[in-house]
């Protein structure tokens, strides 16, 4: 079995109501999307590729926390957690995976892209590893301009054996480019694990040669992300350069919904959900240190499906794009 | 016995160099290694080394003697004992007669860009009574970035040596002292990584001019160019615009292989969501690369090693930009339409030129653009000559040739008086032996056969 994400003593931070109630909330969200999407999916609803998020939500959810106005954040296919966690509308999300006119990217992007300038994400992107270099240079353009905000750029444990990662990596840190790294460790880079795939499974290190600072985190605690992202991102925001932060985490479901995911034991994922799942965890938490009822959580369970349920409702009645969408947006046109 | 030393060249396409200084003196004892003089070319100055010891017998080159040909005798070594005396009586070789080592066709591209009408008809768009400095390509480019830099703060260039080493071919030169290294920045040779880097720097809000050192090694980095620079607006529904330009040498230089020699041009004319801009003229190349660096979109900027050194009109106008996707009709005939780009647009001035001679009236056309490419021009002057004939550097199956030839038949069937031909580079990987590549590319003469062809029977 994988070692990964083992189920070990959580972070025990002093939790403030808040704070502890927004990251239920919010790592709920995305497991009720995914579940729905997931279902959409099965009716032949949602076509195409579609990377499920389930079980990896403290890592956005945590990382989030740590931004501030005007921060980026880019990743690669398995994106919908991400958008949510960048505040995009569910029924946006919903939407493009239904591949209709209120789609985010209007129908024409599709599960792997989207995007919202407004919010600072930045995709959403197909090709394994493209975000890093692409997320290296929205760090470029910070520095350039004089700003003093980070980019985020997430890749899983697949992605960091792509050469473009590495290339990525040397000009980052020689330039001392404000990009925070955040390898999310689920174990397997499709049906190869970790143990068959790299050869430093240690993920972390993979900055050592490029003298970037690198750690291993919890990524199924959110407490455990948020603690380590603070420190990256601050690091990352002072001038010093690139991190790498190195989630251990785990997915639930197969690597999109076309894979059976036979390389694993059923065991094997039913021993992390009922042992070190991110939400379950927390809500222990939460309900140990009596900020918030069982019924107060069931309340918010309720107000998250009906979220769901809205940008589902949503994702099924927007119409396909018009026909004349097709030839939109290929150019831009000069201004004279 | 005495040595000839022979002007060396310095670079796969050098044919001529200044020598700027003789570092040793006649009587002078020479080790193997020892630095005897510098030589200046249009990129660089370079230091001679002796390859062998002995005395320096005879200089024949005086310092400060420009255009000094490849392989010229400049200076007479004698080994030690050997009477200093006896060479004096060398012949004194003749600086003009030496034949350079570079292939023909670079000197009849030198000659097309030489043809006397080509200042006024290369630009048909510039008004009347416009003055032209006479620019070689290189600076025109550089000049181009240069003035766009002043103009926008984030006009930036990155690249393998286009800041400290002034450019790999020298197109960056003095942008270093200018701008600085905030807004010229040495890249790591890493084109996956700085191609994408660039596209990220876009989306963040700048305007990057990528530059690799040539389109070779931009294969490297197509995935960033093509899935992320030009696909990216499309699927994001309209939100991600990617204002950044990849320029850098296309197609072949001279005598490097068939790795460092291909032409990109149908490569990126085939993708939606880039634009692919491919000059001949300085004058065209500069105002064609203001307007890819104010373009809002992706553009593919091909320009060619063998081109670089020659010196062409460039007007004198303040701020000339050209519209990218239209091509020029640079030469007015009657009987035949000859369509090039890059190169092969001088390739297809000099050929009009010899159909001139034999009584055939060819009209040229520069296509600047090959995405989007402008039918409208090529097709407006088949149906008036009624034949056509492209010329490219890039391999025929799948080429701008067949391209352009499906479009004319499609819009203009009826007006062929015979089948369109496509004059290309050979379908072989470029070959090294000097006679094997110029068997390969294609020249004034291909396209002259090609014309006559079309014209038999006229």
């Amino acid at each position: 079995m994988a070692k990964a994400a083992s189920p070990k003593r959580r972070s025990s931070p002093k939790l403030k109501k808040d704070e502890a109630l927004k990251y239920y909330r919010d790592m709920l969200l995305i497991r009720r999307f995914e579940e729905r999407a997931g279902q959409l999916y099965g009716m032949g609803k949602i076509a195409g590729f579609c990377h499920l998020y389930i079980g990896q939500e403290a890592v956005v959810t945590g990382m989030q926390a740590c931004l501030k106005e005007g921060d980026q954040v880019i990743t690669g296919y398995r994106d919908h957690g991400h958008m949510l966690a960048c505040d995009l509308d569910p029924k946006g999300v919903m939407a493009e995976l239904t591949g209709r006119a209120g789609g985010l990217s209007r129908g024409k992007g599709g599960s792997m892209h989207m995007f919202s300038r407004e919010k600072n994400f930045f995709g959403g992107h197909g090709i394994v590893g493209a975000q890093v270099p692409i997320g290296t240079g929205l760090a470029f353009s910070n520095k350039y301009l004089g700003k003093d905000n980070v980019c985020l750029a997430y890749f899983g444990d697949g992605a960091a054996n792509q050469g473009q990662v590495y290339e990525a990596f040397n000009m980052a840190s020689l330039w001392d480019l404000p990009v925070v790294y955040v390898i999310e460790n689920n174990m397997y880079a499709m049906g190869t694990s970790v143990e068959r795939h790299a050869s430093e499974t240690e993920l972390f290190k993979r900055g050592i040669s490029f003298e970037i600072e690198g750690e291993e985190v919890d990524g199924m605690d959110v407490y455990a992300v948020k603690k380590a992202g603070e420190r990256a991102v601050k690091y990352a925001r002072s001038g010093k350069g690139p991190y790498i932060l190195e989630m251990k985490t785990y997915r639930y479901r197969g690597h999109s919904m076309s894979d059976p995911a036979k390389y694993r034991k059923r065991e094997e994922v039913d021993d992390i959900r009922s042992h070190n799942d991110p939400i379950d965890g927390l809500k222990e938490q939460i309900l140990a240190a009596e900020l918030s009822t069982e019924e107060d959580l069931k309340a918010i369970d309720k107000e998250i499906r009906a979220i769901v349920k809205e940008a589902a409702d949503f994702s099924l009645e927007s119409p396909e794009p018009d026909p004349s969408e097709l030839w939109t947006d290929v150019l831009l046109p000069v201004e004279a | 016995m005495a040595v000839d030393i022979l002007m060396p060249a310095l670079s796969p396409t050098m044919e001529e160099g200044t020598l700027a200084k003789w570092l040793k003196g006649e009587g002078d004892k020479i080790e193997a290694g020892d630095v005897i003089a510098e030589i200046e070319t249009d990129k660089a100055t370079m230091e001679v080394e002796a390859v062998d010891e002995g005395t320096l017998a005879k200089i024949l080159i005086p310092e400060g003697t420009e255009g000094v040909k490849v392989n010229a005798v400049i200076a007479v070594l004698t080994e030690d004992g050997e009477d200093a005396g006896s060479v004096t009586a060398a012949p004194a070789p003749d600086v003009e007669k030496v034949s350079p080592v570079a292939e023909p066709e670079v000197l009849e591209a030198q000659a097309a860009s030489d043809a006397p009408a080509a200042a006024t008809l290369t630009n048909p768009d510039i008004p009347e009574g416009t003055t032209f400095t006479k620019t070689v390509l290189r600076d025109a480019l550089r000049d181009a970035m240069a003035e766009e830099m002043r103009r926008d703060e984030t006009v930036f260039i990155m690249g393998e040596e286009v800041a400290e080493y002034q450019g790999a071919y020298k197109v960056t030169r003095e942008l270093l002292q200018e701008f600085g290294p905030r807004r010229v920045v040495d890249t790591p040779i890493t084109e996956h990584g700085f191609a994408g880097l660039g596209v990220g720097a876009a989306f963040g809000g700048l305007r990057p001019i990528v530059e690799f050192m040539t389109f070779n090694f931009a294969m490297q980095a197509i995935d960033q160019i093509i899935n992320s620079a030009a696909k990216t607006l499309y699927m994001s529904g309209g939100q991600m615009g990617c204002p950044i330009v990849f320029r850098g040498p296309n197609a072949a230089a001279s005598r490097v292989g068939a790795q460092h020699s291909q032409d990109y041009a149908a490569w990126y004319g085939h993708v939606p969501g880039l634009k692919v801009v491919a000059p001949w003229d300085a004058g065209s190349a500069k105002a064609l690369l203001k307007a890819a660096i104010r373009d809002p979109n992706p553009v593919v900027f091909l320009e060619h090693e063998l081109l670089y050194g020659l010196e062409y009109d460039v007007p004198d106008l303040e701020d000339y930009t050209l519209p990218i996707g239209k091509a020029a009709v640079i030469r007015e005939g009657t009987d035949v339409t000859l369509v090039g780009y890059s190169r092969c647009t001088g390739f297809a001035m000099e050929a009009a030129e010899k159909l001139a001679a034999e009584g055939i009236s060819a009209e040229v056309i520069d296509l600047r653009s090959i995405r989007p490419l402008d039918m409208d021009t090529i097709v407006e002057s088949v149906k008036k000559t009624n034949r056509l004939v492209t010329a490219e550097e890039g391999w025929k199956p799948m080429g701008i040739g067949g391209e352009i030839a499906a479009g004319v038949t499609e819009l203009a069937f009826d007006y062929l008086d015979a089948p369109p031909a496509r004059v290309t580079q050979k379908d072989v990987p470029l070959p090294y032996a000097g006679n094997l590549e110029a068997m390969s590319l294609p020249n004034a003469d291909d396209i002259v056969a090609a014309a006559k062809a079309v014209c038999e029977g006229m």
